[in-house]
């Protein structure tokens, strides 16, 4: 039992060891953990402590104590919260809290655990802007009801954009739905690696209906290329 | 100003440290070429060879690291062509006015690291397939990959590290390419555009035809450049002391502005990735509280430089609140690329397109000598030619 009181205690201790154990099998875990000595500089170098209540000391702590209680909890509560900026890669002893915050993510969405859906919510059309475009954020994203706090130049931008973009002398720029111009070609290369890595299988625990969507965007452009999957 | 302002004189504190510091070279981390070339001599992968002339600079232990000059494959950024684009269009113009040769690719994804980071929705095979096969595309054109984004950069070197260590993972990885028709090709060195910039910079200064002597400036090092894999990163005793990266900082130098310490170097921007697009209080807080207000109350710069997407996204975009809310903010912020582009009389807005950006820039560009009025109403005759049909695009040839 952990050195704390069990916040989920209605979720047996046998999926919280299932979990843990998925975390542990990642390839990645042993190299961003090697004990911890208190000391604290991860925190003080972390920029999510400053604005939360977060601790990179306490997620190297728990996975080192094997704290199976804490480190649910803090898959639940604590993990959506790091900016992974990797300033806590300044740990003496080598510790990556931020790697190890990266695999704990990976299990919460693999399994589909109701905080990941959560921390998601609203980030839907990001997932399928990448996952379907091969670009992250496109220059039409730049809209005043969605980026009010930016101030009124991305009215401005909004605005003309298609000109503004074409006045781009770069000509892989002039493009509004993509950063730049991707080959068609390129683009099914993405989504055999998506199918082929299990990304799919992650997309469907934590969003059906974004599945759904990618999968019928996919199905269609990889068969019309000639794939089966 | 505060009281950290009064240990902190910042107009006796810039690039040059009293401090030495010896490389130990005990403590560096094992060369990685070693293992690199290993396992292309067993057949595993092929190692695409840093193209010459390029120049060798030194690395965080000592390591010499190799930066091609031209020929390279440019691994374009997602945050940079979509919401400040002057940002790539300063990287190649620097590239043609070095008369350097390079391919702006569209056979090219996003590395999808920012996605990786934010949601986690992906998982370490599949971000090492997208790398892969961008570097495959890259060697298939015989040019050699130059990456745009610090996080790609910083993203890249871990997919190497675990390629490298994790057999199961890259012969996954290999089958995967071998769907695709691709080879498994890894480059001998992951090389960010800034560490070009850095390499060229006494190339830049030589053509320098804007006088940034009256210019202050404070540096933000980009997290994933210099914190992921960070004995890759570069360092020079002549800069902090070989304390810091020289990146960036090596430049302003060269380029005879004055760069001005603050107390929150080390901090990120807040950009946070997720928190960027759906948690923004905290990325304008952290930005505005411990990174902007900081330097204007310690340094009060002209300008920001910094080095990544993010960072220039973050710091820009995060002030009109800070301002609407009274803090002390108000500092243009730009990238590496388009400070040299402007120092090397690059147009504001046809080359470096700074009405993308939010935060009030135009006192800099009069520090700068730019007739900033004449500069805007020559782009609004671009863009009327454009709106006419007169011209399709702006082209290289129009930009000068």
């Amino acid at each position: 039992m952990g050195l704390f009181a069990d916040k989920y205690p209605d979720v047996s201790y046998e999926e919280k060891s299932r979990l843990w154990e998925q975390v542990k099998a990642d390839p990645r875990f042993p190299t961003y953990l090697y004990g911890c000595y208190e000391c604290g500089i991860c925190v003080a170098a972390c920029p999510s402590a400053r604005f939360y209540d977060f601790s990179p000391r306490k997620i190297a702590q728990a996975a080192a104590r094997e704290d199976v209680e804490l480190i649910f909890e803090q898959m639940n509560d604590d993990v959506w919260n790091c900016s992974q900026c990797f300033s806590c890669n300044r740990c003496p002893r080598q510790n990556s809290p931020g790697g190890i915050i990266t695999v704990l993510r990976e299990v919460s969405v693999k399994n589909g655990l109701k905080s990941a859906k959560q921390a998601l919510e609203g980030y839907s059309r990001i997932i399928y802007k990448i996952m379907g475009t091969g670009t992250q954020v496109s220059p039409d994203m730049l809209q005043p009801d969605a980026f009010p706090d930016w101030g009124p130049q991305v009215r401005a931008v909004s605005a003309d954009l298609d000109v503004w973009r074409r006045a781009l002398p770069p000509e892989t720029l002039h493009t509004t739905s993509t950063g730049w111009q991707v080959d068609d070609k390129t683009i099914i290369e993405l989504y055999l690696i998506w199918h082929h890595t299990g990304v799919m299988d992650m997309i469907a625990e934590v969003d059906e209906g974004l599945h759904m969507i990618l999968n019928d965007v996919m199905e269609e452009k990889l068969e019309e290329a000639g794939y089966e999957v | 100003m505060t009281a950290t302002a009064d240990f902190i004189p910042y107009n006796a504190v810039n690039t040059k440290s009293s401090r030495s510091f010896e490389r130990q070279a005990e403590y560096a981390p094992e060369d990685f070429h070693d293992h690199l070339f290993e396992l292309e001599a067993e057949g595993e992968w092929i190692v695409q060879r840093v193209p010459e002339p390029y120049v060798e600079v030194m690395t965080k232990f000592g390591r010499k690291k190799k930066i091609p000059l031209e020929l390279t494959w440019h691994h374009k950024s997602c945050g940079q062509c979509g919401h400040i684009p002057g940002y790539s269009t300063a990287i190649f113009w620097l590239n043609r006015k070095l008369n350097f040769k390079y391919i702006d690719p569209t056979d090219q994804t996003s590395c999808t690291a920012w996605n990786y980071y934010a949601s986690a929705t992906s998982n370490a095979p599949a971000q090492a397939g997208v790398a892969m096969r961008n570097f495959a595309a890259a060697y298939e054109t015989g040019y050699f990959p130059l990456i745009h984004c610090g996080t790609s950069y910083g993203h890249y070197k871990e997919v190497r590290e675990e390629m490298m260590h994790h057999a199961e993972m890259r012969h996954q990885v290999r089958d995967v390419m071998k769907k695709l028709g691709k080879p498994l090709v890894m480059p001998e060195e992951i090389v960010h555009y800034s560490e070009w910039v850095h390499a060229v910079r006494d190339r830049i200064a030589a053509l320098q035809t804007r006088d940034f002597s009256n210019l202050a400036v404070t540096v933000h090092p980009a997290c994933h450049y210099y914190k992921l894999v960070q004995e890759d990163a570069i360092y020079d005793p002549d800069i902090y002391g070989g304390q810091r990266t020289a990146t960036v900082s090596a430049l302003i130098v060269a380029l005879g502005a004055q760069v001005r310490d603050y107390s929150t170097w080390f901090d990120c921007c807040g950009f946070g990735f997720r928190h960027i697009l759906v948690q923004r209080d905290f990325t304008r807080s952290f930005a505005t509280r411990r990174k902007i207000q900081v330097m204007k109350q310690e340094a009060n710069p002209d300008v920001v430089i910094t080095h990544d997407t993010g960072c220039v996204t973050t710091l820009d975009k995060s002030q009109f609140v800070g301002a609407a809310h009274g803090l002390d903010v108000g500092v243009p912020v730009m990238s590496d690329a388009q400070f040299a582009a402007l120092a090397m009389g690059a147009h504001p807005y046809r080359v470096c397109q700074l009405h993308w950006h939010s935060t009030e820039y135009r006192p800099l560009l009069e520090k700068m000598g730019i007739d900033h009025e004449k500069a805007w109403a020559e782009f609004q005759e671009d863009l009327k030619e454009l709106k006419s049909g007169k011209k399709e695009y702006l082209t290289w040839e129009d930009v000068g």
